[in-house]
């Protein structure tokens, strides 16, 4: 026979009206309160990707399979990137260093632009809106779907499998990236110079040896892992702590690259102050 | 009237109270959100329990509390025999892998074959097993689900059926005593549906397992269930066979099965 547990439906709604009043200091002091538990948020999500990223087993598979994703598939966008910093820096430099006769600087110039703070910054920029953007998305779109819920099941930390795997990979990606472009952007002004002059590809090399020292190329090159791991964290975190739902995919992807831009700017502001106060 | 034949807890079972899961008195919030407000239920060995409710009355939570997804305030939970709370993790990692779980949308990993999608649990749980074992496993579980063709495909070449049923195979492989299944046979045509709801059928006979089934499918809760209970604001309102309920003297319980 048919248990009969509950025979009159409960008064409803335990939730309480969280609509009342939407003055301006309630909507400030929520926008203070939500900034303030996104900050509290990814620093519990960082100190969780420290804990879990020396802890086995580790996910070697996964890791070299995210590296080939981010790193190698980006090489070709990295590389026109590169290419046209270096030929419009050039072309853009070459009048004024030509008004105070310093056109013989045009190599060296455009040399430490791009090493110290140019190609960093914008191959960092242009990773946060492939890379972020698309590990945003990606995560988003499993936790709409239950794949990360699946995962957990399946006894895998989805933590360890997906944030730990990508958040690396960024980090170890993107100054091999930026070297690369680097590289590239140097041809690219080789180019540039040789549009209106004629120098040969020793010459223009041994000027930009010549004006690089440990000082341009360490802190640049040691500064782009920060991009990297940053760039990797705040797509993930967006991702992972998505909202379900297809709303949710496009803004995880949205926010990764804004914040994670923003933190490209922010971080190498701190590094130009570190680097200045350690060389004075 | 449910289909007896297909039931198979025998009444010895039920005289040992051989119960694979217990909740007692279980509590569940999310916020001010009190969702799941005093749950007592028992699963029977090698019993099909469906689970009826409105949306956003717990339902998913309350299995998603057994598989360890999500953790529960309040009450009792035991899982073949052991009290969760008192468990240490690793020991209740050996419960969860006793635990299958079929997720409403199959849960499949986009960027896998179907191939990989089968392995990936069997690496993980099994951890490391010769590639023949684990090629004749694979092999079996999609023959058993009726998938063999699609081995090498990737999920998004599926329709909606093979994908719950690749989801099936997914659970299956690593022989769970206990499967759940949140609402098997949403967003499915009637034909697909009757499928899905034989396959569970025989889910329970082949492997003996123990299931929870969350639906709303009215035709799959009277194919599937040993027996029904219907959740209604956070707390199970009515129990029985699908006859019992279908003739219930309660209007809003019957009000599902008209």
């Amino acid at each position: 026979m048919e248990k009969i547990i509950l025979q009159q439906s409960r008064d409803e709604n335990p939730e309480p009206d969280v609509n009342q009043g939407n003055n301006s200091e309630i909507i400030q002091g929520s926008v203070f309160k939500k900034f303030f538990l996104e900050i509290a948020s990814i620093t519990i999500f960082t100190w969780h990707f420290f804990k879990e990223v020396f802890k086995p087993p580790y996910e070697f598979n996964e890791l070299l399979k995210q590296s080939f994703l981010i790193g190698y598939k980006s090489f070709p966008l990295v590389a026109v990137t590169g290419f046209i910093i270096g030929l419009v820096l050039t072309i853009q430099s070459r009048p004024t260093l030509a008004k105070f006769g310093a056109e013989s600087w045009l190599p060296a110039m455009v040399a430490v632009s791009i090493i110290r703070e140019i190609g960093p910054v914008i191959i960092a920029l242009i990773f946060a809106g492939k890379v972020g953007s698309g590990i945003g998305a990606e995560l988003a779109s499993m936790n709409t779907t239950e794949q990360i819920d699946a995962m957990q099941v399946s006894h895998t930390n989805p933590f360890k499998y997906l944030v730990v795997t990508r958040v690396l990979s960024a980090t170890l990606m993107l100054p091999i990236l930026v070297i690369f472009a680097d590289g590239v952007g140097l041809l690219g002004s080789f180019v540039g110079v040789n549009i209106k002059g004629d120098v040969s590809i020793y010459f223009f090399f041994s000027q930009i040896f010549k004006s690089l020292g440990f000082n341009d190329l360490f802190p640049a090159f040691i500064k782009t892992f920060f991009f990297g791991f940053a760039i990797g964290l705040v797509g993930s975190y967006k991702g992972y702590y998505s909202n379900k739902g297809t709303e949710g995919v496009g803004k995880a992807a949205n926010s990764a690259v804004v914040f994670a831009s923003l933190m490209v700017f922010i971080i190498d502001m701190i590094a130009v102050q570190i680097t200045s106060l350690l060389q004075h | 009237m449910t289909d007896n034949s297909t039931a198979i807890i025998t009444e010895q079972d039920k005289r040992q109270n051989v119960f694979v899961v217990e909740m007692e008195h279980l509590k569940k919030s999310f916020g001010n959100n009190l969702v799941l407000r005093d749950i007592n239920l028992v699963i029977h060995k090698g019993e099909n329990l469906v689970i009826l409710g409105k949306s956003g009355t717990g339902k998913s939570v309350l299995i998603k509390c057994i598989v360890g997804l999500v953790d529960i305030d309040e009450g009792k939970l035991v899982i073949l025999g052991h009290n969760i709370s008192e468990l240490k993790d690793e020991e209740l990692i050996e419960v969860h892998e006793k635990i299958g779980f079929l997720f409403q949308s199959g849960a499949l990993y986009d960027s896998m074959t179907v191939r990989e999608n089968l392995e990936f649990p069997l690496r993980r749980q099994i951890g490391s097993m010769k590639k023949e074992k684990i090629k004749l496993l694979i092999k079996e579980a999609l023959e058993n689900v009726g998938l063999s063709e699609t081995i090498n495909e990737m999920p998004s070449e599926l329709s909606g059926g093979m994908r719950k049923r690749l989801g099936l195979a997914r659970t299956l492989i690593l022989k769970p005593e206990i499967m759940l299944y949140d609402e098997p046979t949403t967003g499915l045509d009637p034909i697909t549906s009757k499928e899905i709801s034989k396959l569970i059928l025989e889910v329970q006979k082949k492997y003996n397992t123990s299931s929870i089934i969350i639906t709303h499918d009215i035709e799959c809760a009277r194919l599937t269930a040993n027996r029904i209970i219907v959740i209604k604001d956070g707390i199970c309102a009515s129990e029985g066979s699908y006859t019992d309920l279908q003739n219930s003297t309660d209007t809003w319980v019957r009000s599902f099965f008209e």
